[in-house]
C-alpha cells in the first residue's frame, strides 16, 4: 500500500522518546508509513503523566489528562511505542478524572482510551500484520516490560513481530518476567533496591550472548542499559520499533 | 509496663526495639541487600514456592472463576460486615463458644491474659497466627507472667532464635538449615527438652528435634491460643488450615482454646468456604490441599477443649473499611503468594518492612492499620516498583499496585497538608511542563543544549546530588541535539 492511503494514525511519541530517544518515534513513523498509514503528530501532546500519578500527585496530573484528551480526541487511532505510557493512559486517566470529580473529563477520557493502542497492538490487531518487512541480522534478547504485559496487556504480540524479522537471532532471556527494577521514581526513591533488581536483569541479559537488549519501553531500557553501560558490558539497547523499522536497505 | 530486670524471662526474648522505631524502607534494605546469605536463602525459597504455586493454580480449569468468586464473597462480607459479625456471634454463642470483642491490640491482649490467668496456668501453646503477631500477644503474656510457646516449626525457629518473623507463611524463610541447627542446639536446652547431641543439619533430624521439644509442651499445656483462617457466619464454625499437625494438637489436647480472629475473617456460608479452601493452599504452599483442615463448631462434650473462646479483633480494620479503595486489602486471606512473587520482597526480606505483614500486602495493609506517622510506615507505599506481579497471583484479586498508588497519594497529601514540600514543588513544575505541548518544547531547549555541550560523549557517569540517586550505579545517556518534535517540524517544512 502506498504511504498515506491507509489509516490515519495519531502518533503519541511519549515525553521520554520525544526528548531523549527520538529514534524510536521516528522508527514508528517509518514502519507505519511503510505499511501505508498516514501518520500525524499532534503538537499539543506531552506525556501520560504516570511519573506524577505513580508518585502520588493525582491533582497535578489532571491537566495532563485534559491535555491528552485535547491533543488526541479527534483521532480514530492513537498509537504510542510504550506499553507503560499506553497502559497508564488506559488504566489511570479515567480514574484521575473521577478522583478530581470531573465527570465530563472522565467520559471524554474513556472515549480516547478506547482508541489508544500500543504500537505492537496496532500492528498485529488493527493492521493485521506480523511481518512488517524488517531485516535485522543480529542476536537479540527481549525483555517484556512489566507494564506492557500486566497493564497494557500486549501479550505475545512483540514476540510475533520479532520472530517475523528476517535474519534475527532471538535468544531467550532467563527470568524474563521479572521486573528490571526501574519503576519510575522508584529508581531514585529506592535506588539500592532498584539497582539490585537491575543488576540481576543485566546479568541475565549478558548471559544470553545477545548484542542487543530489546524492549517496548525506553524508560526500562534506559535503566537496564544504564547499569550495563557502567559495567562496559558491550550490549546495546534498542527499542522494538527500531528493529521493525530496519530493512535490508539500511546498513546493518 | 516492661519486664523487670530481676525476673528471668519465661520465653526467649525477641530482638530489642520496636517495629515502629525502624528506619524507612530505602534505608532498611541496605543491610538486607548486602547480606549474601539472606539473598541466597530468599532467592531459593521464593523461586521454589513461586513455581509450585504456578503449577497448582494452572491445573485448576476454572481458577480465574474461583478468584472472582473469592473476590466477590469477600466484598459481600465487607459490605455487610456488621450483619455477618452479629450473625456469627449468635451462631458461635449458641454452639457454646464465648465471644469477646476487642477494639484494639490492648483490649485483645487484656481479654486473653484474663482468660489465661483465670485458668491458673503458667503457659499456653500457640498455633501460628498473624493477628496475635500483629497485637504482640506473646510479649503481653510474657509481661503478665505467662509463657506463650509457638508450636509451628518455623515460628519455633523464630522464637528460639530471638528473632522476628520475616514472612507470613514461612516466618523463618530467612534462615537456612545450618542456622536452624545452631539455634536448636543453643536454645532448646534453655527452654525445655534439649536438641539431641550431635544433631546434624539434615531437615528430618531438625524436625524430629522440634517434635520432641514440643511434645512435652503439648501434653502439659492446659490452654491453647490460636488464630483463625475463617469463621463461617451461618454456623459459627471456626476453620484453621495448616501443614504440620501442631495446630491439630493445640486444638484437641488442651482444656481451653482461645481463638483470636480479625473481624474480616468471616465467610457467610459453608458453600462460600469451599471457594477459599481451594484457593488458599494452592496460593500459599503450592499444594492441592493442605494436610490439616480443622473445623469446629462449639463444644463437643467429652471431646477436645471444653471451654472455647473467640476474641474478635478490630485493631484498625473498621477504619480501613471506610476507604473505598484501600479496603480491598481486607479481602486478604494471608496466603503470601504476593510476597513469594515480589522481586522487591525477594531482595529485601521481611524484616525491612518493619511490620508483621511484609511484602506487597504488608506495604498496603500496614500503613492502613497503623497509619502513616512513623518513618517506616510513610515509606511502605513507595516500597514497590509497581511491576504488578502480585496482582496476578492474588487469589482474591486485590489490586495491590493500584492500592499502592492510592496510598502514595494519601502519603503525599498528608505530607503537604500544612505547607508544600520540596518534592511537591518539583512536581508542580513537572506538571506545568506536561500541561501543554509548548511548555514541553520550551523545556526541551535545555535538554538540546546539554546535547550540544556534551556532544563528544554518549553517557554521563556519576553525577553529584540530586542526580546521584540515579547515577551512582547507572550511566545516563546524553540527550540528543534534536528532539522528535524538531525532527517532525523539519520534515513537515521540507515537504512543503
Amino acid at each position: 500500500m502506498a504511504p498515506g492511503t491507509g489509516k490515519t494514525v495519531a502518533l503519541f511519541a511519549t515525553c521520554i522518546n520525544d526528548t531523549m530517544f527520538p529514534g524510536t518515534p521516528i522508527a514508528v513513523v517509518k514502519v507505519l508509513e511503510r505499511l501505508g498509514c498516514k501518520v500525524v503528530f499532534p503538537k499539543d501532546q506531552t506525556c501520560c503523566g504516570q511519573m506524577l500519578t505513580n508518585t502520588g500527585y493525582f491533582k497535578e496530573t489532571v491537566p495532563i489528562v485534559k491535555n491528552y484528551v485535547k491533543a488526541f480526541g479527534d483521532y480514530d487511532y492513537i498509537v504510542g511505542p510504550s506499553g507503560s505510557c499506553i497502559g497508564a493512559v488506559r488504566h489511570q486517566h479515567p480514574m484521575l478524572a473521577e478522583r478530581a470529580g470531573d465527570q465530563g473529563l472522565k467520559a471524554a477520557s474513556e472515549e480516547v482510551v478506547k482508541k489508544t493502542y500500543d504500537f505492537t497492538e496496532f500492528l498485529v490487531d488493527v493492521l493485521g500484520v506480523t511481518d512488517v518487512g524488517a531485516y535485522f541480522p543480529h542476536r537479540v534478547t527481549y525483555h517484556p516490560t512489566c507494564h506492557s504485559v500486566r497493564v497494557a496487556h500486549v501479550g505475545d504480540r512483540p514476540y510475533q513481530l520479532l520472530k517475523a524479522v528476517r535474519g534475527i537471532d532471538i535468544a531467550e532471556l532467563p527470568d524474563a518476567d521479572q521486573c528490571c527494577g526501574f519503576g519510575g521514581t522508584f529508581s531514585v526513591k529506592n535506588p539500592d533496591m532498584s539497582v539490585a533488581m537491575g543488576s540481576d536483569k543485566a546479568r541475565n541479559v549478558k548471559s544470553t550472548g545477545a548484542e542487543y537488549i530489546v524492549t517496548g519501553d525506553n524508560a526500562c531500557l534506559m535503566h537496564i542499559t544504564g547499569i550495563m553501560h557502567r559495567m562496559k558490558a558491550g550490549v546495546k539497547p534498542i527499542h522494538l520499533a527500531e528493529i521493525l523499522a530496519h530493512t535490508e536497505g539500511d546498513a546493518a | 509496663m516492661t519486664v523487670t530486670e530481676s525476673r528471668p524471662r519465661l520465653t526467649p526474648a525477641p530482638p530489642s526495639g520496636t517495629y515502629l522505631g525502624m528506619p524507612a524502607f530505602p534505608k532498611a534494605v541496605k543491610a538486607a541487600l548486602d547480606n549474601q546469605q539472606l539473598r541466597k536463602n530468599l532467592h531459593h525459597a521464593t523461586s521454589v514456592i513461586r513455581a509450585k504455586r504456578a503449577t497448582r493454580a494452572s491445573e485448576v480449569r476454572n481458577w480465574e472463576e474461583l478468584r472472582v468468586a473469592g473476590e466477590e464473597i469477600k466484598n459481600r462480607v465487607g459490605r455487610h460486615l456488621d450483619q455477618y459479625l452479629v450473625q456469627a456471634e449468635k451462631a458461635m454463642t449458641d454452639a457454646g463458644i464465648t465471644v469477646h470483642w476487642a477494639r484494639d491490640a490492648e483490649e485483645a491482649n487484656r481479654i486473653v491474659i484474663d482468660l489465661v490467668k483465670s485458668k491458673n496456668t503458667p503457659e499456653v501453646v500457640k498455633i501460628k497466627s498473624m493477628v496475635t503477631q500483629e497485637i504482640d500477644l506473646n510479649e503481653a503474656l510474657e509481661e503478665a507472667g505467662v509463657a506463650a510457646w509457638e508450636t509451628d516449626l518455623a515460628e519455633l525457629i523464630v522464637q528460639l532464635g530471638h528473632d522476628r518473623p520475616s514472612h507470613i507463611l514461612v516466618p523463618a524463610i530467612h534462615r537456612n538449615r545450618s542456622e536452624v541447627r545452631e539455634i536448636f542446639l543453643e536454645e532448646m536446652k534453655q527452654w525445655g527438652t534439649p536438641a539431641p547431641e550431635g544433631i546434624s543439619d539434615n531437615p528430618p533430624e531438625l524436625a524430629g528435634a522440634a517434635r520432641t521439644h514440643l511434645r512435652e509442651k503439648f501434653l502439659r499445656s492446659k490452654v491453647a491460643v490460636s488464630g483463625g483462617n475463617f469463621i463461617v457466619a451461618e454456623t459459627g464454625s471456626l476453620v484453621i488450615v495448616e501443614s504440620e499437625g501442631n495446630g491439630r494438637m493445640c486444638l484437641t489436647l488442651p482444656e481451653t482454646l482461645i481463638s483470636v480472629v480479625g473481624i474480616e475473617k468471616i465467610v457467610p456460608t459453608f458453600e462460600d468456604l469451599e471457594v477459599f479452601l481451594r484457593l488458599l493452599p494452592r496460593s500459599s504452599t503450592g499444594e492441592r490441599m493442605n494436610p490439616y483442615t480443622s473445623i469446629w463448631t462449639g463444644v463437643t462434650p467429652g471431646d477436645g477443649p471444653q471451654d472455647l473462646h473467640v476474641v474478635l479483633v478490630d485493631n484498625g480494620r473498621s477504619n480501613v473499611l471506610k476507604d473505598p479503595v484501600g479496603r480491598e486489602a481486607l479481602r486478604c486471606i494471608r496466603c503470601s503468594a504476593c510476597m513469594n512473587v515480589c522481586p522487591v520482597y525477594e531482595r529485601a526480606g521481611g524484616h525491612s518492612y518493619g511490620s508483621v505483614y511484609p511484602g506487597p500486602i504488608g506495604a498496603i495493609l500496614t500503613p492502613q492499620l497503623r497509619g502513616m506517622a512513623s518513618a517506616v510506615d510513610k515509606s511502605l507505599p513507595f516500597a514497590s516498583s509497581l511491576c504488578g506481579a502480585c496482582n496476578e497471583v492474588c487469589p482474591v484479586k486485590i489490586p495491590i499496585a493500584d492500592i499502592l498508588v492510592h496510598m502514595r497519594n494519601k502519603a503525599v497529601e498528608k505530607k503537604r497538608e500544612h505547607h508544600p514540600t520540596v518534592e511537591s514543588l518539583i512536581f508542580k513544575v513537572v506538571a506545568w511542563i506536561f500541561a501543554k505541548g509548548r511548555n514541553l518544547a520550551f523545556i526541551q531547549r535545555f535538554s538540546k543544549l546539554a546535547g550540544k555541550l556534551f556532544k563528544k560523549r554518549s553517557h554521563f557517569g556519576p553525577l553529584p546530588w540530586p542526580a546521584s540517586g540515579w547515577s551512582n550505579a547507572r550511566d545516563l545517556p546524553v540527550p540528543p541535539k534534536q528532539t522528535f518534535r524538531d525532527w517532525w517540524q523539519e520534515r513537515e517544512e521540507a515537504s512543503k
